[in-house]
């Protein structure tokens, strides 16, 4: 093809959107909602679900008349469990395709590698995943549960009930490490000593040696803050060495489900605080999974970041309705009153002004012997409280920053 | 701690490193560093070779049975993707790197597609047992034991049968073999099935130990070039004296200062091998016998 042909189509491509958008702008104007979550690569077990969650309710939005009736539409991409994808892809969302609100990100790794765009291009993004807290940036909403909310609940529970001597297996990046700072301090804070702490590349699949590292250390509970598919494998490695220790997770079961992916009895006395998994047994758990599995009736589990991202998506609506705009100054005016709550699957959920991160409902899952899940204990209403007394404010400062228990914003 | 227990706790990790990158290396080690492909897509038929097993295994056949099942798939897979790729890549060594990079990539992507994000696992069989203040799983004793067995069947192959006396001769000459009556596209086909086969038969083996995803193959990959180009062109004196000293650095390291030390040391090993024996520790052993 001749270079005169090329250029040609590309003009009469150009002409054709022009028509295109013109055209639509009689109809009403959609908005558009950038999607960025990994289809393929590493972490697809996990997310997979979330950008099926965010048509789901996509679809129900638009059936129902749209926002302000307006219809929703997404502009979705693959971003491979690839951290420089991520970054990509959110200059062409934020540049090229113009979108209003972007839902991004399952690893902390790549939430930290397209954060600054996203500042940068003065975007507004969602970040519907759990993740080790700590971020407080105006440009952001997090719907996922935070240390305070799992971690405070989880490990003081853990050790009344098995002891206080605590080994940490965590993936070694900014989730692990920070996650494994949260759990350090817990557990001195309630009387307890760190029998160990590993942190694990990743990517890493044989566990042989830590499993003995474990075993010397001769802890009363594993914390497993393991992340990724090929760091999975330690539970089936550990339980065909025997190890038999009760373990604790923010991450397990609620994002991988991995007592259904591995034969049982390997997951046995795992502990997991999640703020939704699909064993939820209340009315409104089980209405939203009956919905989600009518609509795709092939997927193997909803996890906890499918509930963030639905809900994340219904938040949305309400705060546009609310600010009668998709401006993000006006919609953080909204949220800046205090009272952007909703009925969410797991419960009610409200948005924290100080911080912008969410409350939730936390359930406590234990997974059985058969690995069928139990729930021993729910924590209704925790709140994401550790930023706002910290000193993070967006209500009156944006420092775009991210702060963690050792490194906490400064002081005015 | 008594001293027993602490040397069987070391031997058992030697073991254990030792079975992973012998197994994960000696598919590569034929078609890499004896055929000289560069094959991208070595962990690709790893992951075949577990997907295959498991399945197998779901639909009722035992667990050895069902490895055979998962060498022989991943071989035939072999045989195919030499006809329709490698085949006409043996002059450009540099282009297949590109094409089994290809490769990996559909390859990994399609079983997305096809059969989902993951598949359950079929369990670690044969438990545990104690030693000292430790217990260890008794599967890994059958990795090791098959990482000595297929070190053993492949130096048996490759030096005391005609098909290995013929394979060395026609990818050492290929000009000369032919001119005797050998068919060396069949024995180049054969060898590099044979490379698969033994990548299948890896997956295989760890599918029971791992979570089962199509990204899985990437896992082995890594371990299996260092050690490849550690041991140099000879299938048997490379592989075996390379997987030794590696699972030495790595169990070492891993012991003393966790999993990241491990990777920082089979890495660093890996430098100096290449900077002192540029052809690898087979082309040291094999130096005086030319």
């Amino acid at each position: 093809m001749t270079r005169k042909v090329l250029r040609g189509l590309h003009a009469a491509a150009l002409t054709g959107t022009l028509v295109l958008s013109s055209g639509s702008a009689f109809a009403a104007d959609p908005i558009k909602l950038g999607v960025l979550e990994d289809q393929s690569g590493d972490f697809a077990v996990a997310t997979i679900g979330k950008v099926h969650a965010i048509q789901l309710a996509a679809e129900e939005i638009n059936k129902a008349g749209g926002i302000m009736g307006r219809p929703l539409e997404l502009v979705t991409y693959d971003t491979q469990s690839d951290n420089t994808r991520y970054q990509e892809f959110m200059r062409r969302v934020l540049q090229r395709d113009k979108v209003d609100v972007v839902f991004a990100g399952f690893s902390s790794a790549s939430r930290e590698a397209y954060r600054p765009i996203v500042d940068q291009f003065n975007g507004f993004a969602f970040y519907n995943n759990q993740y080790e807290g700590g971020v407080c940036d105006g440009h952001m909403i997090v719907t996922g549960a935070v240390p305070e909310q799992q971690f405070s609940t989880l490990i003081p529970y853990m050790m009344e009930k098995y002891g206080k001597k605590v080994y940490t297996l965590a993936a070694d990046y900014n989730f692990g490490q920070i996650s494994a700072e949260w759990v350090r301090n817990i557990v001195k804070d309630n009387g307890g000593t760190m029998a160990g702490e590993e942190f694990i590349p990743l990517g890493v699949s044989q566990f042989s040696q830590s499993i003995q590292n474990i075993q010397k250390a001769k802890p009363d509970f594993v914390v497993t803050l393991l992340v990724g598919t090929a760091q999975a494998s330690y539970y089936e490695q550990a339980a065909a060495a025997n190890v038999n220790l009760p373990m604790a997770s923010s991450v397990n079961v609620g994002q991988g489900y991995e007592h259904k992916r591995f034969k049982p009895p390997s997951l046995k006395d795992m502990f997991v605080t999640t703020n939704y998994i699909e064993e939820i047994d209340t009315p409104t758990g089980k209405a939203f999974l009956a919905k989600f599995k009518a609509k795709f009736p092939s997927e193997p589990y909803v996890n906890q970041e499918a509930e963030n991202s639905y809900l994340a998506v219904y938040l949305y609506k309400q705060m546009v309705e609310r600010a009668k705009s998709t401006s993000r100054d006006e919609i953080r005016k909204v949220i800046a009153l205090g009272d952007v709550c909703m009925d969410a699957p797991e419960g009610k959920v409200c948005i924290d002004p100080k911080s912008q991160h969410m409350s939730h409902t936390i359930y406590l899952a234990k997974v059985g012997a058969d690995h069928s899940i139990s729930f021993p204990k729910t924590w209704e209403d925790i709140k994401p409280y550790w930023l706002g007394e910290a000193g993070c404010d967006l209500t009156k400062k944006d420092p775009t920053a991210q702060y963690t228990p050792s490194n906490p914003p400064p002081k005015p | 701690m008594d001293i027993a227990s602490l040397v069987f706790s070391s031997l058992y990790q030697f073991g254990d490193a030792f079975a992973f990158l012998v197994l994960s290396a000696c598919g590569l080690a034929v078609i890499f560093g004896m055929m000289g492909v560069i094959n991208l897509a070595h962990g690709e038929f790893i992951m075949c070779g577990a997907y295959v097993t498991v399945a197998s295994a779901h639909a009722g056949l035992p667990l050895p049975l069902a490895i055979a099942a998962g060498t022989i798939v991943s071989a035939l897979v072999g045989v195919l993707v030499e006809l329709v790729v490698i085949r006409h890549l043996y002059e450009r060594p540099l282009d297949t790197i590109v094409a089994t990079w290809g490769l990996s990539l559909i390859a990994t992507q399609g079983t997305l597609i096809a059969l989902g994000s993951s598949m359950q696992g079929v369990g670690t069989p044969f438990g545990s047992f104690q030693v000292g203040n430790y217990s260890y799983s008794v599967y890994r004793l059958v990795l090791f034991a098959s990482a000595l067995a297929v070190l053993g069947g492949l130096y048996a192959l490759f030096n005391w049968t005609r098909f290995g006396v013929i394979a060395r001769a026609t990818i050492q000459v290929p000009q000369m073999a032919a001119a005797l009556g050998v068919d060396t596209r069949l024995i180049y086909s054969l060898t590099f099935a044979c490379g698969a086969g033994l990548a299948g038969l890896a997956g295989g083996l760890y599918a029971p130990t791992m979570t089962l995803v199509p990204t899985m193959g990437a896992t082995f990959i890594m371990e299996a070039f260092v050690t490849v180009v550690v041991g140099g062109a000879d299938v048997f004196l490379g592989t075996a004296p390379a997987g030794a000293v590696l699972a030495v650095v790595k169990s070492a390291m891993t012991s003393w200062q966790g999993q990241l030390f491990g990777q920082i040391g089979l890495l660093v090993a890996v430098i100096f091998v290449i900077r002192i024996l540029p052809k690898g520790l087979s082309g040291f052993l094999l130096r005086e016998r030319t």
